[in-house]
């Protein structure tokens, strides 16, 4: 990003056309203002996600195929797994969202150590969360439900138990995933706050940033009642 | 259109709402609704995703491409989800 903090040096024939140029050492000249730019950016950001959707949206599909083959065992597999450790990371993931939009809400005026902040919290949240999880793989692991050889199950069939399994790590392995580069996102974003590159006439990339922090939140909302919830009462 | 700033008592409203949300869902778990556990287990999801979106995500104030945008993928995933089921629901293929 260092080129963009340079300021533009139109040639002085042009100055009057683009009299906003020397004042917006932000504006790449492919834009005609602030406005324009920052709206093009989070649009790709948007467009990502959608894809992003769709890259999730075919385990989703795996998942619902396999339930409704197998209702009974995805039942007695979901309830091996701890309901109040899913809520419990629910509540932290959602309130690393609440920290990130304040971040972005004080990116917006500008506010540097507020910016750093609200970032670092939702950092430290994110850490939380993706070690409740990771506790929650070694408890699996010491009850022999990692799919393979020593796969173990009581009052199911273990070879569907297993799809139920494989489709557990896969999906929340996928999260933890984005939410690993997550950390390596907000750790730029804390270090460019840092250096006092953003203000608030530019501040796209802690917007941008928060877009893929909320939209990893939803994935999980989804695989909370999937994984943990649906199968409960019975 | 210029950027929209929400002031942080939104926020903090969307913030109460997803924690009640959550409370709901874990507790609704352990009741036997039958056929419409899912059903309500999902649509407080997708409630949540919603309030998520709108507020955190900025797209209530975002403009019209944006929501066409959001629009289309929803449209896709609901291509992925409906003519695959469509399929595997129908027939009997690959079940042991």
């Amino acid at each position: 990003m260092a080129d963009v903090a340079s300021p533009h040096e139109p040639p002085t024939s042009h100055a009057t056309e683009t009299p906003h140029a020397p004042l917006e050492p932000h504006l790449m000249h492919h834009f005609d203002d602030m406005e324009q730019q920052r709206e093009a950016s989070t649009l790709g950001m948007w467009v990502f996600l959608i894809t992003e959707v769709l890259f999730f949206g075919g385990l989703f599909t795996a998942y619902m195929v396999y339930r409704v083959w197998y209702p009974t065992t995805f039942g007695v597999a979901s309830r091996q797994l701890n309901i109040y450790s899913g809520a419990g990371m629910t509540v932290v993931l959602i309130t690393s969202s609440l920290t990130m939009a304040m971040a972005v809400h004080a990116a917006a005026h500008g506010r540097r150590t507020r910016i750093m902040g609200f970032l670092g919290l939702t950092l430290i949240l994110g850490v939380i969360f993706v070690g409740l999880k990771f506790m929650e793989y070694y408890h699996e692991y010491l009850d022999h439900h990692i799919p393979g050889h020593g796969f173990q199950i009581e009052g199911a069939d273990p070879n569907n138990a297993q799809i139920f399994f494989s489709l557990y790590f896969t999906m929340t392995g996928l999260h933890a995933l984005h939410m690993l580069i997550g950390f390596g996102i907000l750790i730029t974003m804390i270090v460019m706050a840092w250096r006092n590159y953003f203000s608030e006439r530019w501040h796209t990339p802690v917007e941008i940033s928060g877009l893929y922090w909320h939209f990893v939140d939803i994935i999980w909302i989804f695989l909370f009642p999937l994984l943990y919830l649906i199968d409960r009462h019975k | 259109m210029s950027e929209t700033i929400v002031p942080p008592r939104v926020y903090y409203a969307v913030f109460a709402a997803l924690m009640i949300l959550t409370s709901l869902t874990t507790a609704i778990a352990f009741v036997d609704l039958g056929f419409f556990s899912p059903v309500v287990a999902l649509t407080i999801a997708i409630v949540k995703a919603s309030l998520v979106v709108l507020f955190f995500m900025h797209l209530r104030y975002s403009t019209r491409l944006t929501w066409v945008v959001g629009g289309a993928g929803l449209f896709w995933l609901g291509i992925l989800f409906a003519l695959s089921l469509s399929d595997y629901l129908t027939r009997a293929w690959g079940r042991l």
